[in-house]
């Protein structure tokens, strides 16, 4: 990675006996720091939480006139 | 249940109706350029949402990003740059904030909005996303044959050539339709360059067997020479549906998307892709989306270790072999014989033979399936 990009990080505050339990949990894994890990545990727990506030974006109008190209199709 | 589009929303940026009239009419007096067959698909696939969260192509912030994080600028996941390269005599008088109709044969295809002029390094693009700078490498190959600085910005499709098999190409809103009205609520994608032999329907109905239905979703596009042509896929994997399937679990449809041999990332690029089309599930296949011995053979399965926000489950199945103790298509987590009982399932020897005008043996391909494909007078990309 070029200098430049380096450094594109900021701090999150975290109990110390929480990081203290981490670091012990990713021994002898594949992650390499706590940073790492909590990267990695939060962008899961994050997506997760992203996918329960959505709804389809069609109308039905929309819908009606994707049905009819299905039918049209054979897919339907 | 359908998962929600990559970034949260599908991009739709076809235009239609009286902004599209207006603004055709505004593009005749823009600066132009002519685009590549390559750039079309990928402006078709960002209209349609397939690219979904794109809405352009990526300015450099975003490229930067996807080239050295393999995530965008807001930390979504992505792996393969989309960007749209230029000649600087061809946008000389142009500037950032400018438009700029995109033409295709000599006919305004979409508009774009300048954000951003840029140049790059293609060795270090084909370092990162393809591992190699190996010029033999046919993703490397196209990337140093493309052109010296890039533009990025948010773009309107106005206008889609047809094309020959525009009635198999479904588009992300339309799967999803199709998805809801079919009542499946886990789908299973299945990504395919070739024409099926036993191996893919074995493992196209072993994933199958745990989901309500199963996407076939052959790419349409440019596909390197030797590679099988869409008109064959097509009509291969119809032989196999009709006699191998049951209908209403399966949907073969026409995925308009470039290939690009990118062995793990493109892996990734794949499942995104996917999503997008509302899939849950994605089968990674043995050296998924690789070409030569460039990648690892489950370095494809590795990269997905990294992305624990994907939106999308991965399914690993290994290869299928034909055992002739066991009777059947297995794989080696359930075949307890030894080697000389398993017989391989290699695309390369089928290929062989349909070059020869040969049926290849049952136990690789389904004797309909090679019948079709070589009712082709030719089935093989040049």
């Amino acid at each position: 990675m070029n200098e430049e990009r380096k450094g594109k990080y900021t701090t999150v505050s975290i109990p110390t006996t929480l990081y203290n339990r981490i670091k012990d949990l990713i021994k002898d894994t594949g992650f390499t720091s706590v940073s790492q890990y909590v990267t990695y545990v939060l962008r899961e727990i994050v997506a997760r939480h992203e996918e329960e506030k959505y709804s389809e974006p069609f109308t039905e109008e929309d819908k009606e006139k994707i049905i009819e190209k299905l039918r049209r199709l054979g897919y339907i | 249940m359908i998962p929600r589009p990559h970034g949260g929303r599908l991009v739709n940026r076809v235009l239609t109706g009286k902004r599209r009239e207006a603004l055709l009419r505004e593009a005749e007096e823009l600066p132009s350029i002519e685009i590549s067959y390559e750039r079309l698909i990928d402006l078709m696939d960002i209209a349609h949402g397939a690219f979904s969260p794109l809405e352009g192509f990526m300015v450099q912030e975003d490229y930067l990003h996807v080239l050295y994080d393999m995530r965008l600028s807001n930390d979504l996941p992505w792996t393969i740059p989309v960007v749209l390269d230029v000649d600087p005599e061809e946008i000389s008088g142009v500037k950032e904030g400018d438009d700029l109709a995109l033409k295709y044969n000599g006919e305004i295809v979409a508009v774009m909005r300048i954000e951003e002029i840029y140049g790059w390094d293609k060795k270090e693009y084909a370092r990162q996303v393809y591992k190699t700078t190996d010029k033999n490498h046919p993703g490397v190959a196209k990337t140093y044959n493309r052109k010296e600085l890039l533009v990025g910005g948010e773009i309107d499709l106005l206008r889609e050539p047809s094309h020959p098999l525009e009635n198999r190409i479904l588009w992300p809103i339309e799967t999803r339709v199709l998805f809801r009205e079919k009542k499946w609520r886990t789908i299973v994608a299945f990504q395919t360059r070739n024409v099926p032999h036993r191996g893919h329907e074995y493992v196209q109905k072993a994933a199958l067997t745990f989901t309500d239905g199963l996407l076939i979703h052959p790419l349409i596009g440019w596909k390197k020479p030797g590679d099988y042509r869409d008109e064959v896929i097509f009509a291969a994997y119809e032989a196999l549906i009709k006699y191998y399937y049951p209908k209403d679990v399966v949907v073969l449809a026409g995925l308009l998307m470039n290939m690009n041999y990118a062995g793990p990332r493109e892996a990734i690029h794949h499942a995104i892709v996917r999503k997008n089309f509302g899939a849950t599930h994605f089968i990674v296949g043995r050296d998924h989306a690789g070409v030569g011995d460039y990648y690892g053979p489950y370095e494809a399965w590795e990269i997905f270790d990294e992305f624990p926000d994907l939106g999308i489950t991965p399914l690993f199945i290994r290869e299928a072999f034909y055992c002739k103790k066991c009777g059947g298509m297995v794989n080696e987590k359930i075949c307890p014989h030894s080697e000389e009982y398993r017989v391989k399932i290699s695309g390369t020897k089928i290929r062989r033979m349909i070059r020869e005008g040969k049926i290849p043996p049952e136990y690789m391909m389904r004797p309909e399936v090679a019948r079709v494909i070589l009712s082709f007078k030719d089935p093989f990309v040049h």
